[in-house]
């Protein structure tokens, strides 16, 4: 006699999760999540168990972007769910594909303020790409199937599954049966019409100066390939947002480098003298605009995104097509004309200028570090190959002004809500994912107190990580804010920190602290070769600014510029800091 | 709020057709909510598939905005398929009911009214009477106009429901493929027998 299928909700949930691909959680158990807890022993899974249920959703956040799949964290009901928030939101911020199961408790008491209730689907309402309740065991294995789907097509985003404790427990003879998802009101990879292409490849065969602007949907949508071949092609110089750096090497020729508010002044400069524009998996960002009323003025525009919601929400475009990037591309790229556009590169090469000449890697050594020292050191040391996070912040913009990523997925940033914390927790899930890489984590003082408790996390999953705090004794990015347009009063942003080296060795880890620029090489050098993770505490100088830098509600071109004495080499000049001197307009 | 660059501020009729299952309404009104909208009227029900439900927005906000909300819209799982009606030819009616306090000649007047308006009386007791009406909102807000005078003591207006005209609106009405299966999307309580 052969015995009954039978299951419980539990064991459902842990099935359904294998046969999507999942092998790793990172969670936090508690009542109303028990039962898939107690089953989860029986399965081939790994699951980590994190500090803090932010933690969680940012390893999984980190998992997703390291490796394109689905991350995925677990947490109780109430407090573990709404300690996800903060995760949640820059998943869905960052169309980052995550998908989060919730314990409820149980179906009866729901909407009786029972112990650890809350109404997590109603929370995360506007913050996840979609969320379900679910309060029968046989909607459990469906449910987590169209999760995984939703979460992972179209625009990818974050994807909620709340489980009633009585539904994990319930058994159930019914034998899910998970083919093709059938949301008939869901259409994740619209197709934009012939004509709209044609008109997109007569406006690029036609441009003398376009720029193509290139995001994070190049890497959801894979077509890093696509994009170098029509920038080479067409010989089309590429700026890049924040998070699609890595999209096209650093060292690329046409790629020029970061646009925005704190980008290169000559990328900003070629956007504002475009004819052309091409957008390709980006939203125009007010971070990167500057105002609208002055943005490219004389150029036409060309929005290619696979979500139609994108499309003339801050800068109106001339032609829009909706679609998944890499089929767009294979569509457009057979009627682009090879062009020789040398006259327009070499304007570009002319708005550098003498800008290089400020940077601060061309001042004299006059003992002091400051973090482009230590992040370009790590590049330099790390061949480029590392595997970067980053909170959000002054050191953030560094990174991406001094590590040159030429991989993609090699840069990992909280970029759309801008979360403090995000660096450590998903250098953890991007370890996971790709653990023969070499990770790092950049992080500021302030941003790293946050989530430092996940230092236990990888003390106990012994990941070896290497982290570099970026400390500078102020909330940085705020503190520079607060000497620009607040008259320098430091309202809140001096913040004491503890003895990181101190603080990573009590957890079992490396520590060390670094206070000149000589030393900078010798301790990534130790780091890099310790077993452990290690914590590198480099103590910068606490009042440096990220320049160039674009005021908000200016115009792109009127970026304030690193002033003329401290590239001189008097950093202590008492010169007001906006001076009309040193907002250069090209 | 500012008008966007093309248009004034003005009513917008939204026709959405969703997957009738708990919390979608939510999930729309959240959207409206979002951008701090009030919503003038809203009126949902079952459409002709079985497990669609038809619902009827109407917001006051410029055309620029009303092209996005449309977007964000259609792109909520649960939302089959959204439209906004304000510039095609549909009809826009909404039911209204009056209750008038009326004995003697003023009720005879009322009821004459009735008649001339097109409303029907539709209730009769000793002190009042009940009137309903189906109209386009002008319509309505005139027969509140001209009932004003002799005293209205109740009155409920459902909100406006529209329709396109002609042959196009039969192709616009969506089928959910099946009737979605009665999955609680959210923990919003499944009130009355349809579960919007």
């Amino acid at each position: 006699m052969t015995k009954r299928w039978r299951r419980t909700g539990a064991q459902l949930i842990w099935e359904t999760l294998l046969g999507e691909g999942v092998h790793t959680v990172f969670g936090y158990p508690g009542g109303a999540i028990l039962p898939a807890y107690d089953a989860m022993l029986d399965y081939p899974i790994r699951h980590v168990l994190v500090r803090h249920e932010q933690g969680a959703t940012h390893m999984a956040d980190g998992y997703s972007r390291a490796s394109g799949e689905v991350g995925v964290a677990v947490a109780t009901s109430g407090p573990g769910a709404t300690n996800m928030v903060t995760g949640i939101a820059t998943a869905m911020l960052d169309s980052s594909p995550i998908v989060c199961v919730t314990g409820q408790v149980g179906s009866a008491l729901i909407g009786t303020d029972a112990f650890q209730e809350t109404d997590v689907t109603g929370v995360t309402l506007p913050i996840t790409k979609h969320n379900y309740l679910v309060t029968e065991v046989d909607e459990i294995a469906p449910a987590l199937h169209e999760a995984f789907y939703v979460a992972r097509s179209g625009r990818p985003g974050p994807v909620l599954v709340d489980i009633t404790k009585d539904a994990q427990q319930a058994f159930t003879e019914t034998r899910p049966r998970l083919g093709k998802v059938d949301l008939p009101g869901y259409r994740p990879e619209p197709r934009p019409p012939e004509s709209e292409l044609q008109r997109a490849a007569e406006l690029i065969n036609r441009a003398e100066r376009p720029v193509i602007l290139a995001g994070h949907g190049i890497l959801i949508s894979g077509a890093m390939g696509q994009v170098r071949e029509l920038a080479e092609r067409a010989r089309i110089p590429i700026a890049m947002t924040l998070l699609g750096i890595g999209a096209i090497p650093a060292n690329h020729a046409l790629n020029m480098g970061m646009m925005g508010m704190h980008g290169e002044s000559w990328v900003n400069q070629a956007i504002q003298e475009a004819d052309l524009l091409l957008a390709l998996g980006m939203r125009f960002d007010d971070r990167v605009t500057g105002t609208l009323k002055t943005y490219a003025p004389n150029a036409a525009k060309i929005h290619i995104d696979i979500d139609p919601a994108e499309f003339n929400k801050n800068v109106r475009v001339d032609v829009a097509l909706a679609g998944d990037l890499s089929a767009v591309l294979a569509h457009l790229l057979p009627v682009i004309e090879a062009r020789d556009r040398s006259g327009w590169l070499g304007s570009i090469r002319g708005f550098k200028g003498d800008t290089a000449v400020r940077d601060i890697q061309n001042l004299p050594d006059m003992g002091k570090l400051y973090a482009a020292h230590v992040i370009h050191d790590i590049w330099r040391m790390t061949g480029g190959k590392a595997i970067v996070t980053t909170d959000v912040g002054q050191h953030q913009m560094w990174e991406a002004q001094y590590y040159r990523h030429n991989e993609p997925r090699s840069l990992i940033t909280s970029g759309g809500l801008g979360t403090m914390g995000f660096a450590l927790p998903a250098a953890v899930g991007a370890k996971v994912a790709r653990p023969d890489d070499e990770v790092w984590v950049i992080a500021g003082d302030g941003g790293f107190q946050m989530t430092m408790c996940e230092l236990a996390t990888i003390a106990q999953e012994r990941l070896k990580l290497n982290v570099a705090i970026i400390n500078n004794g102020y909330l940085g990015m705020v503190r520079q804010w607060q000497e620009f347009f607040y008259d320098r009063r430091y309202a809140g942003t001096p913040i004491l920190s503890p003895d990181f080296a101190a603080l990573a060795r009590s957890f079992g880890l490396g520590g060390e602290a670094v206070k000149s620029r000589q030393e900078v090489e010798g301790a990534v050098e130790r780091a890099r070769a310790d077993e452990r993770t290690v914590v590198l505490d480099f103590q910068v100088e606490k009042e440096d600014t990220v320049y160039p830098m674009v005021p908000t509600g200016a115009r792109l071109q009127d970026m304030i510029r690193r002033p003329g004495q401290e590239a001189d080499g008097d950093p202590e000049s008492e010169e007001e800091p906006v001076a009309a001197g040193r907002t250069v307009e090209w | 709020m500012t008008p966007g660059p093309d248009g004034r501020i003005r009513p917008h009729i939204f026709v959405v057709w969703v997957e009738d299952l708990p919390g979608v309404l939510n999930r729309v009104t959240s959207l409206f909510r979002r951008r701090g909208f009030n919503i003038e009227s809203l009126s949902v029900g079952p459409a002709r598939a079985p497990g669609v439900s038809r619902m009827t927005i109407v917001v006051r906000t410029d055309a620029t905005t009303a092209r996005r909300m449309l977007v964000q819209l259609s792109r909520l799982v649960n939302v089959l398929r959204a439209d906004d009606i304000t510039n095609e030819p549909a009809i826009h009616h909404e039911l209204a009911m009056f209750k008038i306090q009326a004995t003697g000649e003023e009720r005879t007047q009322v009821i004459q009214l009735a008649g001339a308006t097109g409303a029907r009386l539709v209730d009769i007791a000793p002190e009042s009477v009940v009137l309903e009406a189906t109209a386009s909102p002008a319509k309505i807000d005139g027969l509140a106009e001209v009932l004003r005078p002799y005293g209205i003591v109740e009155q409920v207006r459902t909100g406006l429901v529209g329709m396109a005209r002609g042959a196009a609106s039969v192709m616009t009405d969506p089928d959910a493929r099946k009737p979605p299966k009665r999955r609680r999307a959210s923990s919003e309580e499944n009130g009355g027998s349809h579960s919007v």
